[in-house]
Formats: structure tokens, C-alpha cells, sequence
């Protein structure tokens, strides 16, 4: 792409190519963009990674299904739950496991409390890429240990959580989790009210955020973005309603869809997000079925997780996906007939968020491809796998 | 004057009448220039303190607890860890200027202390153009900054330094602007004279005062590098911008600098246009006589509460009435107070953006900071209502008028949809 120099041409300047990261304070892990300048502006921007590679696929295809669950908690470590979800669907797919009524709703309660704990940490890290000296992320971490609290009631980890099977949940949740996970939710909205009103309106993050980065509807559907990268393009597109998976289809909860698709977009349908979140859970909390009514795995299930090397799925594939809090978050597995999947394929978000970088930063200054980049909200151990 | 008020005067002249009648201007200067280089530091290792606890308490921390008794003695721990540190210089880096950056920039923000008036008759020297001298050192940091950048030979130091020397002298014209209408009312360039002619009225409380006043600190904020004008060493984007590749006793000398031109701006700004050193045009005793029956009259109080509060505030009236508050502690609270609103712009806004910067600077600081001059001719040209009406006019129509050029497209509401 060419891109006329600013300065005079009286004058001969030079283009610097500059590397941020392997190791630079804000690419949210060891992300490499070597990006070339002319004085301020980018005209090139090429990511690099795989720093983080840890041969995540393979390691899958080596052990039993169940082994892999802890290794799904480290491809994004601020959603483990979620990640253990779109797992044990696959596996479900493939074996044709049915899950336990409680354990649906567990795992529904379980995957938007985590969307409530990314959405909060990635807005907090996008305010401080804009150089906010922490303020913001600490208010957003102080309401995502409460739900890290609940996290670990519930399966013994903060953030390494191994919690979700197939067929339902490892084990039910504590006598009086549900009563404080209540509690925590509805007080969310008032979180979010004081949130926004130190940022929605700020003028600094208008100017910095408004039409910087934008991305077009065609483009996004074009690269395959998805979750809230994708809606803030103006694009309709949630796997909770297309797909149905799970119990969502019988929560009313609506889509908040942007209209520019710049990184002011994607931190507000975030925010609005994490409020319909809330209504699903308040409206799960709310019908979830007594333990004695339903247990919190179903027998099959219970069955696989007690003895993994008997599970032997029928020749096949299976692809199951969720919408996980950073986009569209698939696990492709192929059975051959033996206790371990014959291929195992992560479709990670973050990574095909990613593709689209150079296109959204060309142009603009270096101060606002990094805060694109948090606005795309990546995690390295999910990019690399 | 009381002898409280003139304690430090007092003092040195006991000290001086030791020496002989011929050395004591000398050592009239190294008396000054030794308690200025001890104080500097202190000044600064406490304004690190200050400010890691205030924004600690802003984000629901502690901030620094362990060392000291409410982490007090941090900083000398921090002061230690640095003169520890190993020193590393970048292969290929000049590694002359490399160290002359740092010191370079450390010597004019001490210097800068020398024209401040600290209190009455507390000034290190009464130089007749102390506020040319106060321009002409603090520009000098540009320069360190530039050879620091430059020297460590790094691309992010260099981005850091081309980011700061295009601020700092952009930032410099608006705060000239501004003080130029002080040196117009108050007709003379010494500090002192600046500060004697507020006397009665503060500066700040006039028209072209405010505008000024506030034109003068953000500008000088933006001359420090502080937030939301952190452009030179963006923590996020440029990782530490000019002192990337600075560490140990360098890299706490940048700090240094940076702190105490933090605390000249703070110190100039209050006095240029809050008093300097005097006390409100209003005695103290009174306001501590009107808090006194507020809260007596309080009657959501308990009765206790405000029985003790109208005994403390009518003790505090009667110790202000028999004597009066030093002047050197008048202008340290000021100053501090202006270190809080620095510390919490801190801890509250995000960074703006080069381009943005720039803009703020030319567009709007700078035709302001020449209309405050036409608004502050207006004031003392015309008796006090007319005058006073046709500057705040003016100012506010032209402030407006900017904020109407500079903005042709305002930022928009956006509407979102809600999907099923």
C-alpha cells in the first residue's frame, strides 16, 4: 500500500521499522508486530507469532478425551470455563452424550460469568493500552475476583478451572453457591453503571477510540471474525442463536450490534454485552433445577469421566463450537474408533480475530495500533496454542 | 512580621554572622545552593511516596506499607535499589552522551528552584528577570531528553525523544503567552514582584487569571511529560519512551528530573497566579469562625460532634488571630494541593493522542493564550466592573468560538441495535 509521505518532498525522510514486542509492555503476551513507520503513521504492520507455541494439537491427538480438558484451560486462561464447554460439546457430538438438566444450566451459568470476566479484564486492559495508568483495570479486577471467588468455590481453581465434562459438570456446586452467585450478579449492573460513567462518556476515549481502527462489515465477514469484533461491525451473527447450543434457546436475551466497527464500538457492544450476560444468568439462576431433581452429570457422562480409556467413539468427526467471550470458539475432533481422537483441531478466536490487524492499522499512529490491538482482545495461549 | 514567618531568614543570618564580613556573600551562596541541592532530593523521593499513595487509595490498593510505617522510608529503600543496580549502556550507544543526557536534565530542574520565592524574603536569588530565567532553564530538558534518546540508540528511545521535543516546545508558546499578561499587570519580570503584586488579589481571581492559570498548567504538564500528556515515554506504546535503555542511578536521575520540574511547575504555577506565598486576601481567623457556626448550626450532627467541632474551629480562629500562618507553609500547601490535581489527572485520565496533543497546543492553547493578553489589557485598562465584565467576555466568546472551529465534526452519540 502506498502512502503519502506528509513531509515535504524537498525533504528525504526515512522509514523506521520498529519491532513491538517480543517483548513490549502492551501486546498482551509474547506478540511480535514489526511494524514499519513513516515518522508516526504506520505503513506496514506485520505480525509475527508463535512464541507461545506449545504444541497444544498434538499433545490432544496423544491422550485420552477427558486428558485434554486441563490443556483447553491454558489455551485462554481468562476463560477457562468457556473452553471446557466447547469441548465436552464436541465430545458430546461425538459420542452422543446427553447432558443432565442441572448440569446444563451449570454450564450455561459457568460460560457467562465468564464472558462477564473477559469482557470486564479486556475493557480494563484497553483503557490501560490507552494509557490510563490502571485505574480502570483495577476497578474491573476488583469485580472479576468476586467472580473468580465463585470460580473456585465451585471447582477448586480461580482460573484454571477444569470444571465442564461431558454430560455436564465435574462435580455440583457447593450448598450456598447459588445464593452467592445471585448476589454477585445482581449487583453487576451497578458495576457497570459506575464503569460507564467514568468511561462511556469520557471525552479522551471518544477521541482516541471513535473511527480509529475500523472495520469494515465486508471485511470482517470476509476474514471470518466473529464474536464481538464482528457485532461491532454491524453484523448479526451469535453462535448462542444461531446454533441453539445448550439450553440457550430458552433465555430471551437480545444482540447489541455496533454501527461503525471502530475499537469505540467493540468497547461498548462489549459493555452491553456483558448486560445481556447478566439477564441470561439471572434468568438461569433463577430456573435451575434442584440437585435432588437432577444430577449434575448424566450417568453417561459420569460413566466416560470415570473411566476415560472405555471411551471409544464410533468412526467420525465432530466440530463443536460455542460462542466463547472472544468469538466463535471451536474443537474439531476425528474418532477412529480408538479411546484417543485421531486429529484434535482448536478453531481459536483470537488467531483469525487476528488476521485482520494490518488492514485495521494502516494509517493510523502507533498509539492506536495498540490499542486496536486490545480492542481485538487476543490472548497469546489461545493464538499460539 | 512574626518570628515564625521569618524562621529560615532568621536562621541563615545566625548562621552567616559566623564568617567574616568579607566571605559572608560567599557564604550568603553556598549556604542557598547547599540547602537547595539537599532539599531537592527529599522533595522528590517524598512526591514518589505521595503519589504511589494517592493513586494507590484512588484504585482500592495500599500503595507502598512495608517499609517504614505507612511505607515512609520506600523511597530511601528505592533510592538505595537504584544506586545498587547494575548500569547498562546498549552495545553501539554514545556512551559519553549517554550519561551526560540524564545529569543534564537533573541540573536545570534544580536550578529552576533558584528564583522561587518559597516565602517571604525566602528566595535564592531575586534575579530582576526570574521569570525569563524560568523559561530559559526549563527548556533546557528538551535537550537532555533529545541526547538521551538519541545516545541510547534505540528506536523507541528515538520516538520517545522526537515525541518530547515537539511537545515541549509546542507547550512552551502557550505558557509564555499566558504569563505574559502577569508580567503585564504586574509590571516587573522579578518573582518576587509577581508575587508582591498579588497581594490583594490573587491573580487566579481575575478573568484573564483563571484562563491564564490554567493555560500556564497545562502546559506545563504537558513540559513534564506527565499524563494525560505522557506522550514521550508511553508506558503502552513506546515502552518507556527517551529512558528505555536507562537503568540504575541514570534511570533514577530521569526520575528525579521529572519529579522535581513536576513540583516547579506546581511551585511557579501558584507563583505566577495563586499568591506565592500569601495567605488569602481573607483572614483565616474568619473562615475558621464561619466554619465554626456552619457546623454548629449542622443539625444532622450529634450534639457531641458538633460541640467539639465549634471548640475546635474557635481554638483555631483564636491561634490563626494571635499568629498568623507562616508564609513558606502557605506555599507549600498550595503547592501541594496543585500536586494532588497533578497525581489525580494521573490516576484518572487516559493518554491522548500525538496529533491530538498538538492540536490542543496550537489550535486552542495558543489562540487563547493570545486573546487572555487582549482580555488582561482590558481588565487593567478599564475601572474594575466594566473591566472585569469586558475580559470575561471576552474570553468566554473567543473560548467558545475555538471550541466551534477546532470541532467541526462533534463526536456523535452512537446508536446500537439490539438484535435477536
Amino acid at each position: 500500500m502506498e502512502l503519502k509521505t506528509s513531509i515535504s518532498p524537498t525533504i528525504e525522510t526515512q522509514q523506521l521499522e520498529v519491532n513491538l514486542g517480543p517483548q513490549h509492555p502492551s501486546t498482551h503476551g509474547v506478540f511480535r508486530m514489526i511494524a514499519t513507520l513513516d515518522g508516526e503513521r504506520i505503513v506496514k504492520l506485520k505480525p509475527v507469532m508463535g512464541y507461545l507455541h506449545r504444541n497444544h494439537e498434538q499433545i490432544g491427538e496423544r491422550a485420552t478425551y477427558i486428558a485434554s480438558f486441563p490443556f483447553t484451560d491454558r489455551l485462554d486462561y481468562f476463560c477457562a470455563m468457556s473452553n471446557n464447554f466447547g469441548l465436552a460439546l464436541a465430545i458430546e457430538k461425538l459420542g452422543g452424550i446427553q447432558a443432565s438438566e442441572r448440569g446444563e444450566y451449570l454450564r450455561v451459568i459457568m460460560a457467562e460469568l465468564t464472558r462477564l470476566v473477559n469482557h470486564t479484564a479486556v475493557i480494563g486492559f484497553l483503557l490501560n493500552d490507552m494509557g490510563a495508568f490502571g485505574t480502570p483495570l483495577l476497578y474491573a479486577f476488583r469485580e472479576r475476583e468476586k467472580i473468580l471467588d465463585l470460580f473456585e468455590a465451585a471447582s477448586g481453581s480461580r482460573m484454571m478451572c477444569n470444571y465442564v465434562r461431558p454430560g455436564g459438570v465435574r462435580e455440583d456446586v457447593p450448598e450456598g453457591w447459588l445464593e452467592r452467585a445471585r448476589e454477585i450478579v445482581n449487583a453487576f449492573p451497578r458495576f457497570l453503571d459506575e464503569f460507564e460513567a467514568l468511561l462511556t462518556e469520557n471525552e479522551i476515549v471518544q477521541q482516541r477510540c471513535q473511527h480509529v481502527g475500523v472495520l469494515s462489515k465486508e471485511l470482517a465477514m470476509n476474514a471470518s471474525i466473529t464474536g464481538p469484533m464482528l457485532r461491532a461491525s454491524g453484523v448479526n451473527y451469535d453462535i448462542r442463536k444461531v446454533d441453539g447450543y445448550s439450553i440457550y434457546p430458552r433465555f430471551t436475551f437480545k444482540i447489541p450490534l455496533g454501527t461503525v466497527g471502530d475499537v469505540y464500538d467493540r468497547y461498548y457492544v462489549r459493555i452491553l454485552e456483558m448486560r445481556e450476560s447478566v439477564n441470561i444468568l439471572q434468568q438461569a439462576l433463577k430456573e435451575i433445577p434442584d440437585s435432588s431433581a437432577s444430577p449434575a452429570i448424566s450417568p453417561k457422562g459420569l460413566a466416560l469421566v470415570k473411566a476415560p480409556r472405555t471411551f471409544r467413539p464410533p468412526r467420525g468427526e465432530a466440530y463443536g463450537r460455542i460462542e466463547a467471550p472472544k468469538g466463535e470458539l471451536g474443537f474439531y475432533l476425528v474418532s477412529d474408533g480408538s479411546s484417543q481422537p485421531y486429529r484434535y483441531h482448536v478453531r481459536a478466536p483470537s488467531f483469525i480475530n487476528l488476521t485482520v490487524l494490518e488492514d485495521m492499522c494502516l494509517g493510523y499512529k502507533v498509539a492506536d495500533v495498540i490499542i486496536i490491538l486490545g480492542s481485538i482482545d487476543i490472548v497469546m495461549g489461545e493464538v499460539d496454542r | 512580621m512574626s518570628s515564625l514567618d521569618q524562621l529560615f531568614v532568621n536562621l541563615s543570618g545566625w548562621l552567616l554572622s559566623f564568617f567574616p564580613a568579607g566571605a559572608r556573600p560567599w557564604a550568603d551562596i553556598a549556604l542557598k545552593i547547599g540547602v537547595l541541592v539537599a532539599i531537592a532530593p527529599a522533595i522528590m523521593m517524598y512526591l514518589t511516596w505521595i503519589e504511589r499513595k494517592i493513586i494507590a487509595r484512588m484504585q482500592n490498593r495500599f500503595g507502598p506499607d512495608r517499609v517504614g510505617i505507612y511505607g515512609l522510608l520506600q523511597p530511601i529503600s528505592d533510592g538505595l535499589k537504584m544506586l545498587i543496580k547494575e548500569d547498562i549502556v546498549p552495545r553501539g550507544a554514545d556512551r559519553l552522551l549517554h550519561l551526560a543526557a540524564p545529569i543534564l536534565s537533573v541540573v536545570p530542574a534544580i536550578l529552576l528552584f533558584a528564583v522561587l520565592p518559597f516565602g517571604r524574603n525566602m528566595i535564592p536569588a531575586d534575579l530582576n528577570v526570574g521569570l525569563l530565567y524560568f523559561f530559559a532553564v526549563s527548556s533546557i530538558g528538551s535537550y537532555a531528553i533529545f541526547m538521551g534518546g538519541w545516545a541510547s540508540r534505540s528506536k523507541f528511545s528515538i520516538l520517545g525523544a522526537m515525541r518530547s521535543v515537539a511537545q515541549i516546545i509546542s507547550y512552551e508558546v502557550p505558557a509564555i503567552l499566558s504569563v505574559v499578561a502577569v508580567i503585564m499587570v504586574a509590571g516587573t519580570l522579578s518573582t518576587v514582584g509577581i508575587v508582591e503584586a498579588q497581594a490583594e488579589r490573587w491573580f487566579f481571581f481575575t478573568p484573564w487569571g483563571v484562563v491564564g492559570g490554567l493555560i500556564f498548567f497545562l502546559s506545563g504538564i504537558a513540559e513534564v511529560n506527565r499524563t494525560p500528556f505522557d506522550m514521550p515515554e508511553a508506558e503502552s506504546e513506546l515502552v518507556a519512551g527517551f529512558h528505555t535503555e536507562y537503568s540504575g542511578m541514570k534511570f533514577a536521575l530521569w526520575y528525579m528530573a521529572e519529579f522535581l520540574e513536576s513540583f516547579a511547575v506546581c511551585a511557579f504555577t501558584v507563583t505566577f497566579f495563586l499568591g506565592g506565598w500569601h495567605a488569602p486576601a481573607v483572614p483565616f481567623w474568619t473562615l475558621a469562625l464561619l466554619l465554626a457556626v456552619i457546623v454548629g448550626a449542622g443539625t444532622r450532627l450529634a450534639i457531641p460532634v458538633r460541640g467539639a467541632g465549634v471548640l475546635g474551629m474557635l481554638g483555631a480562629a483564636a491561634l490563626w488571630g494571635a499568629q498568623p500562618i507562616p508564609s513558606w507553609i502557605w506555599f507549600f500547601a498550595k503547592t501541594y494541593v496543585l500536586i494532588f490535581v497533578l497525581v489525580w489527572l494521573r490516576g484518572t485520565f487516559p493518554r491522548l493522542r500525538i496529533d491530538q496533543l498538538m492540536g490542543l497546543a496550537w489550535k486552542f492553547l495558543l489562540p487563547l493564550g493570545l486573546i487572555n493578553i487582549l482580555a488582561a489589557g482590558l481588565w487593567a485598562w478599564f475601572p474594575f466592573p466594566v473591566g472585569t465584565a469586558a475580559s470575561a467576555l471576552a474570553l468566554i466568546v473567543s473560548a467558545w468560538l475555538l471550541v466551534r472551529i477546532n470541532n467541526p465534526a462533534p463526536l456523535q452519540p452512537r446508536t446500537y441495535v439490539f438484535a435477536d
